[in-house]
């Protein structure tokens, strides 16, 4: 059997490289802001990079929440044919 | 070919020909039906009507205006894309229950009053419910009997509310209902538990996740979005539901981030979607009621692709636990690009479908003054994109090799995959189309530079907590497990209270039975003791004694007959 073909993202190296590729996509994004005008119907929403701080925070927010919540309602997997 | 019959009929009579029909003209026959009424549907204008005389009151079966239209149209879409999907599978019966149950939900949406509702109602759950018990398992058998059991308690609070409204009103015809009394209060719970509210959501995850790979693509479609076009019928601009809507899109998603199974994740991310429809409906202006169609008609599609990439998944390698899988993109790469589709559409993505039609029931909610439902909605817009955007390709095509590697998914999978996505792009890159088919006039513009950054901004931010969190290992890991959610309560804790009833029943029962047997027992001694050994019964007597005894009883029943 001659060996499985090594995938572009099999390698650590490209995974981080795609990963550093992400934030600096996200870093020009909020740069934009100097140059849009994003006109909002909510004051504070017009401040710098608001909607890329708030995702952030959100999903962190949002994990952290999930993983709380998991040590209260998790039981094991034949918890209701038992 | 025109309204003269209700809409759907097609689809419930062919459904049920289809058994009859020989298997080398099955596929020909089944794909087209969902064609034939898509071209009735297409053939309609608003305004027309069918009634019929029946049950001593006339019944509008066929009612057109641009709201029945334009869910019409997406669910004979859905159809014809659910015949394609399930092209493979050669038992005819669940083929035939899928068409009867598409066809009894747009019989539903075209039903101008309550009685042809209620039918039609009814009709797509029991059609439904066999798409679960397609699954064929003891779970699966278990979960579509809650699945049924609360789809017809919905239906009987529903004909409960006709019947109140009857009473008061004399009118059957259904249009704007409103909250106020019971009878209003009735229906709105009956399509409070189709569009899943909070607390009322639960036989959604439960059962959905349990029927075939291709059963789940067809339920996703329908039985939800009736309720949403039910409620933007009868309780448009009822601002309680703005409120129950931001929570359908808040909760759910936390029960997404740390659920294993990934078809039960796409259960709890439809029902993070529908409260978008819902707060869309409780705005209730042109631009909410409007972005809420849209965003139904949108959702029908990628929630399709999603579960149908996931379907794939789960017919080649038999399962879709995200501990099981990962690394599937070497085998399937491209139900992968499919999926990944799906997902930039459910997240909003500029050029993909979410992009344009959330967007609407968002800048509504702003326009409206909702600053705090705002800024819930954006936190849902956030987590969608991290549980079903990401989450659902990461676990199951990407994240750590699996070892899994197995075929591409049938070619019929990947055409209907291949038509959703289109459909998917379609609409995020041309809006006006499925603008022109809304019911209220459209002046929303999705496409400004503002809108295009801070959407992305949002996105590619959500992205790299989620990265970030991967990469630090503070993201919970997929683990084999039950979450418990609103189903706990009957499904454990009354069947607790039953269990304990039913000791309680039993004790008493014995308890009582064995106070009544001593009782006898007591009171039984006395005679008892004339039957021992030797006692005055049991002893031996003369012949002449006897005889004695027989003439004075004798005598006695003689003095007693004259006497008496």
């Amino acid at each position: 059997m001659s060996p499985e073909r090594r995938y572009w993202l099999d390698s650590s190296e490209n995974v981080t490289l795609l990963y550093r590729i992400v934030w600096g996509i996200g870093i020009l994004l909020l740069l934009a802001d100097f140059w849009v005008h994003r006109h909002e119907q909510f004051g504070f929403a017009e401040f710098f990079g608001f909607h890329g701080f708030y995702g952030f925070v959100a999903c962190v927010a949002l994990v952290l929440t999930a993983k709380g919540l998991r040590r209260v309602i998790r039981r094991p997997e034949d918890y209701y044919e038992r | 070919m025109s309204g003269d019959l209700p809409i759907g009929i097609i689809l419930v009579a062919g459904g049920l020909l289809t058994p009859l029909v020989p298997k080398t003209l099955r596929g020909a026959f089944l794909l087209a039906l969902p064609v034939l009424t898509f071209a009735q549907i297409f053939s309609l204008s608003p305004g027309q009507s069918v009634s019929v005389e029946a049950f001593g009151a006339t019944l509008e079966i066929v009612r057109v205006d641009r709201l029945s239209l334009a869910f019409g149209y997406i669910f004979a879409i859905a159809a014809f894309i659910n015949v394609i999907f399930a092209w493979h599978v050669r038992e005819s019966f669940e083929q035939a229950v899928a068409l009867v149950y598409a066809g009894s939900a747009l019989g539903a949406i075209f039903a101008g009053d309550m009685v042809t509702l209620f039918v039609f109602w009814e009709l797509s759950a029991l059609a439904s419910v066999f798409l679960i018990w397609a699954g064929g398992t003891e779970r699966a058998r278990r979960a579509g009997l809650r699945y049924i059991t609360v789809q017809l308690l919905s239906g009987m609070l529903l004909l409960a509310g006709a019947a109140i409204r009857y009473a008061e009103s004399g009118s059957l015809k259904f249009e704007w209902i409103g909250l106020d009394g019971a009878g209003g209060a009735l229906i709105f719970a009956a399509i409070g538990i189709k569009c899943a509210f909070p607390l009322l959501h639960n036989w959604l995850q439960d059962a959905y996740p349990e029927a075939t790979p291709t059963g789940t693509v067809v339920l996703s479609a329908f039985t939800t979005k009736l309720g949403i076009y039910a409620l933007a019928r009868g309780f448009p601009g009822t601002e309680e539901l703005v409120y129950v809507g931001a929570l359908m899109t808040a909760f759910p998603i936390f029960y997404a981030v740390i659920e294993n199974d990934l078809r039960r994740v796409l259960s709890y991310s439809l029902n993070n979607q529908l409260g978008f429809m819902v707060v869309g409906i409780g705005l209730g202006t042109d631009m909410g009621l409007n972005g809420a169609v849209a965003h139904a008609f949108a959702d029908i599609l990628f929630k399709a692709l999603l579960f149908m990439s996931m379907g794939a998944v789960l017919f080649r390698t038999g399962t879709v636990k995200g501990t099981d899988l990962g690394g599937l993109y070497k085998s399937m790469p491209l139900t992968t690009g499919f999926c990944m589709v799906g997902a930039a559409s459910i997240s909003a993505f500029p050029l993909f479908s979410g992009f344009v039609t959330k967007s609407m029931i968002m800048a509504s909610a702003a326009e409206e003054g909702y600053t705090f439902i705002w800024l819930v909605l954006l936190f849902a817009s956030a987590g969608v994109f991290h549980h079903a955007g990401i989450k659902i390709p990461y676990f199951a095509f990407f994240s750590h090799d699996s070892g899994i590697r197995c075929k591409e998914a049938p070619a019929n999978m990947l055409i209907a995959m291949g038509v959703a996505a289109v459909l998917c792009i379609g609409i995020g890159t041309f809006p006006g189309a499925l603008y022109a088919i809304l019911p209220g006039p459209v002046t929303y513009v999705p496409y400004s530079a503002a809108h295009v950054i801070s959407q992305l901004q949002l996105l590619v931010f959500s992205a790299l907590a989620f990265s970030f969190l991967m990469r630090t290992g503070i993201y919970p890991p997929e683990m084999r497990s039950v979450n418990l959610d609103s189903d706990w309560f009957y499904r454990r804790l009354a069947r607790g209270i039953a269990r304990t009833a039913e000791h309680a029943i039993n004790y008493t029962r014995s308890m009582a039975t064995a106070l009544v047997v001593r009782c006898f027992r007591s009171a039984a001694i006395p005679f008892i003791d004339l039957h021992r050994p030797n006692a005055f019964l049991a002893r031996t007597w003369s012949t002449s004694g006897m005889a004695l005894g027989v003439m004075v009883i004798l005598l006695a029943y003689l003095l007693g007959y004259y006497v008496l």
